[in-house]
């Protein structure tokens, strides 16, 4: 739902990169997007697309040697991308949240989930811990955990796995975030609680009015939950628009391989398209597009040239048929070997 | 949670009995007793009934059981080697060594825990690398090297302070203590310093792993995503995560210090018994080395014991609790 | 072979080797010491433990650079039998390093045999294996050690004792030491004789016992390794404890330890360099090590990747 409305979040030219000592990986390169207040943005593609990354630097929480190269990064506005670690330390928790993949590992085991809410809220609001106490049993009904009053004493290892995300979520809003930078929420739970926490993420979201970036390879959770989505590839972004349509228009060939790919129900007989080769390797990223080796509409300008994010239907695609000089000559791929 | 207990119980008791075990197979098999008890040239009827008296010719679990028996009432014979009773012998020495390895635990802790906590949170500093580098020297130097360098520092070059004995003990009751004069304490030093030095090291090196590792966890990365502070993180989260395993582990190295202690009587002739224990290994004095091991043995194991219930009470997913399913999702 | 060499020289593992100054120092200096104590018999001015080439009136002579006193045919000064301090130290040397490594290979051999016993066995054996091993836990290395040597006192003469003397450190070092290797072992055993592919194998009728080794070994030698190098400092270390007390090497083979126990007792009346000068070469000996020992665990460690 892009309105009028300022940006809540505009992520410019960000570079991140990872000194090793082999030279220098880079593992996002050049990707800008924006996220407005409420919406929710999916961000969508392979193990080590760098989409999690791009999460990290977002909530200045990149491990070394990792580190942001260039780019900016403005929340309402403000840059904190360069902010100090205390100025940032202030933003994470009260201005963006973040929720992790395992629920398990990430609460500590030794503190009760009563007293890591409680901490929360007074490391960023100046309440009683009376006062927190109360927030934090309002917050742990809100997120659906039965027979909270006692509950909140408890400790991590007594919930279950889809409680402890319930928790993990309880935790991430507490402190009242415009923006939750989400990690894989889902990809540790069962298949069966995976619907009941986006279900439940999302309508919390909308109750809260926060911003969420859901970072996931599963293309399903996207099409449930985002307004928007970006495809990342190979550390760039793909293809980014409105979820409806790049899930049925397709504009990019990857994002098109992507869609192909997953099963339908109620289609029968045809075969999915499966894309061949595999992204590359971070230090082996080819000249020109990044995906012109799998891709099969490839012209000699996608070897050469690399393509910004531009117009196509109702999306951006990065990739030269969208371009008014198209890809230039076709060069077809080699048949891919065994 | 009682039957965590009892089943500790039970196992300390048959520790207690393996070592049992062994130390009444050195007192029956090794060497012989008869010869250690009586001249050279007493008549094979004396030595006979001498057996007999001893109980030596009873099948051999009887004897066992004897031997358990009079362990657990303290009674462990007569050295070989002064034939006064051994317990008492122990008993004068104990409180030496207690009072020994009691102030090398405490310097290695009050020492160890924080320098390992700050190499732990900073590890990349230079005051951490250079403390990372003389905690490898300590790991590397033998105890008794320390003992002798510090003797030839302290003592003979500098002459600040004694290298051997006690100093000056008062006693209370059976125990004597050299806490309550300077002298006393004086001597206590560099015996200290040099028996805590390794675990010191060792405590140190432990705490600062433990705390890398911690730090690398999820759950203190979720709580930097929520903003709390480093204190909160360092303090409150990290430390409390690093200390339940570090606990297990110091408590086993107190152990160690104990036994450790024979090196360090024997460089500074510190009269407890440890010292009595390298005595009897080289006089072969049996009854000496098998009590001295069912004391280890018992220490030992009310240590293990000591740690597993602060183990116990310090985390809770060992306390009941499992897995509540409190209705739906 | 040029390109197993090229391999290596291009893997991790080098790259982090030459990276670290204090550890290819340490490669150095453990090198130098180990060259130097194994030629001793080439190297050394003098056979100190060659009665007959002792003379007291070379006794208690200080280093070189202390004095009038001092002698270049005898830098490092001589104890009160006239006895050479360098050449006695590389001898020294040589046999602490000969304990240290038989001991931890001593070790090694009984806790691996033990660990595969009782992973595969299991039942009694495991039981009785690992409550010995429990047990033999609860006390540390040196009084396992000296218990044993107590007994072999016992059972033997103290002069057939001081022959063998080398014999009986070793296997008492190496059986107090054998404990992590075997559970180690036995975790990596039972971890491999769940998986399928050892039932497979029993289907069809080839011999789980191979097919384990082959696939348990290699998962083994990394954290066998690192529990070695561990080892290796706490055997030479151990070793000199022993030969200190008196109930190790004794005077007429003696290692560094014994070297040490020898210059202690003139320590008092100042003749310093007796013991110190065997005290520093066993400090950098098994610092070396450990220095080693560290980077090989951190380049072994696949969470430091």
């Amino acid at each position: 739902m892009a309105t009028n409305n300022p940006p809540l979040l505009e992520v410019k030219n960000l570079r991140v990169e990872f000194p090793t000592r082999r030279g220098t990986l880079l593992a996002v390169d050049n990707v800008s997007f924006e996220i407005s207040p409420g919406e929710v943005l999916g961000v969508v593609g392979e193990s080590g697309a760098g989409k999690s990354l791009t999460g990290n630097a977002i909530i200045g929480l990149l491990e070394p040697p990792g580190r942001i190269a260039a780019g900016e990064i403005r929340l309402e506005g403000r840059r904190i991308d360069n902010l100090p670690y205390e100025e940032m330390r202030k933003v994470r928790g009260a201005r963006i949240g973040a929720i992790f993949q395992d629920p398990l590992t990430s609460l500590n085991p030794l503190y009760s989930v009563g007293r890591q809410l409680v901490e929360t809220i007074q490391t960023h609001k100046p309440l009683s811990t009376a006062q927190a106490r109360a927030r934090a049993l309002e917050l742990l009904k809100e997120v659906g955990i039965p027979g909270a009053e006692h509950r909140i004493d408890h400790y991590p290892h007594q919930f279950s796995g889809g409680m402890r995300q319930r928790v993990v979520i309880a935790l991430a809003l507490c402190a009242g975030p415009r923006l939750i930078v989400a990690d894989e929420p889902t990809t540790a739970l069962d298949v069966s609680i995976q619907a009941q926490i986006i279900a439940l993420l999302k309508r919390l979201c909308r109750e809260h009015q926060t911003a969420v970036m859901l970072v996931t390879h599963d293309m399903g959770v996207i099409a449930e939950t985002a307004d928007r989505v970006a495809v990342m590839y190979a550390g760039r972004i793909a293809e980014i628009g409105p979820v409806r349509d790049v899930i049925k228009h397709a504009q990019h060939p990857y994002t098109k391989g992507l869609m192909g790919s997953i099963p339908h129900l109620g289609e029968r007989g045809e075969r999915l398209t499966q894309i061949e080769g595999s992204m590359p390797r971070l230090t082996e990223i080819p000249k020109g597009c990044a995906f012109n080796p799998r891709c099969t509409f490839r012209g000699e300008r996608c070897l050469v040239d690399r393509p910004e994010l531009m117009a196509a239907g109702a999306s951006r695609a990065a990739c030269w048929l969208h371009d008014a000089r198209g890809v230039g000559v076709p060069v077809v791929r080699e048949p891919a070997s065994a | 949670m009682l039957a965590f207990i009892l089943r500790r119980l039970v196992q300390s008791v048959a520790v207690l009995l393996v070592v049992g075990l062994v130390s009444f197979s050195l007192f029956r098999y090794v060497g012989d007793p008869i010869n250690g008890m009586v001249g050279q040239d007493t008549p094979a009827s004396e030595r006979e009934a001498l057996k007999e008296k001893l109980g030596l010719n009873d099948p051999a679990p009887v004897q066992f059981l004897h031997f358990i028996g009079n362990a657990a009432k303290g009674w462990f014979g007569l050295s070989y080697r002064t034939s006064e009773p051994v317990n008492r012998m122990i008993l004068e020495r104990l409180p030496a060594t207690l009072e020994l390895s009691f102030c090398a635990a405490l310097f290695a802790l009050l020492i160890g825990l924080p320098m390992g906590v700050y190499t732990g949170l900073y590890p990349r500093h230079w005051s951490s690398r250079a403390l990372q580098a003389v905690s490898l020297l300590g790991v590397s130097l033998p105890t008794f090297v320390i003992g002798i360098l510090l003797i030839l520092v302290f003592s003979v070059m500098l002459r600040w302070l004694p290298s051997f004995g006690r100093g000056e003990t008062v006693n209370l009751g059976w125990w004597t203590t050299g806490f309550l004069r300077w002298k006393g304490i004086e001597a206590l030093i560099m015996p200290a310093i040099t028996l805590g030095l390794f675990q010191l090291t060792l405590i140190m090196r432990l705490v600062r792993s433990e705390m890398l590792e911690v730090m690398r966890t999820d759950y203190i990365k979720f709580a930097r995503a929520r903003g709390l502070t480093n204190r909160a993180i360092n303090f409150g989260h990290a430390l409390k995560n690093t200390l339940v395993p570090v606990i297990t582990i110091t408590g086993l190295q107190l152990g160690s210090i104990i036994a450790f202690s024979v090196v360090t009587e024997t460089v500074f002739a510190w009269p407890g018994v440890g010292q009595l224990f390298i005595q009897s290994v080289q006089f072969v004095d049996i009854p000496v080395m098998a009590a001295y091991l069912m004391l280890i043995g018992l220490l030992f194991v009310l240590i293990n014991l000591a740690v597993d219930l602060l183990y116990f009470a310090v985390d809770p997913r060992l306390r009941g609790g499992g897995l509540a399913r409190a209705g739906g999702h | 072979m040029a390109q197993w060499i090229a391999r290596a020289a291009d893997s991790d593992i080098w790259w982090s080797f030459k990276s670290s100054v204090t550890t290819v120092i340490a490669a150095i200096v453990t090198l130098l010491i180990i060259v130097v104590a194994f030629l001793s018999p080439v190297l050394a001015p003098h056979t100190p433990f060659d009665p007959s080439t002792l003379s007291l009136t070379d006794g208690l002579k200080p280093p070189v650079f202390m004095g009038d006193d001092g002698d270049w045919s005898f830098p490092l000064g001589t104890d009160d039998q006239g006895r050479d301090v360098l050449s006695s130290i590389m001898y020294g040397t040589r046999l602490s390093l000969e304990v240290g490594f038989a001991s931890v290979v001593v070790a090694m051999l009984l806790g691996i045999t033990l660990g595969l016993f009782s992973g595969y066995f299991g039942g009694a054996v495991d039981s009785v294996i690992m409550r010995i091993a429990d047990v033999q836990l609860t006390f540390p290395a040196i009084l396992v050690a000296l218990l044993i040597d107590g007994i072999v006192r016992g059972i033997l003469t103290s002069q057939r004792h001081d022959e063998i003397a080398v014999f009986v450190i070793v296997g008492a070092i190496g059986l107090s030491f054998w404990v992590q290797y075997a559970r180690t072992v036995r975790g990596s055993v039972l971890v491999e004789k769940n998986k399928e592919y050892v039932q497979a194998a029993r289907v069809i009728g080839l011999s789980p016992i191979l097919i384990m080794f082959r696939h348990v070994l290699p998962n083994v030698t990394g954290p066998v390794l690192v529990i070695g190098t561990i080892n290796l400092g706490l055997a030479i270390i151990t070793e000199a404890t022993l030969s200190f007390l008196g109930v190790g090497l004794p005077s007429t083979q003696p290692s560094l330890g014994t070297l040490i126990r020898l210059g202690n007792e003139l320590l008092q009346s100042g003749e310093w360099w007796i013991t110190l000068f065997p005290s520093i070469t066993l400090a950098a000996l098994v610092l070396a090590v450990n220095l080693l020992g560290d980077w090989l665990r951190d380049a072994l460690n696949p969470k430091l990747r």
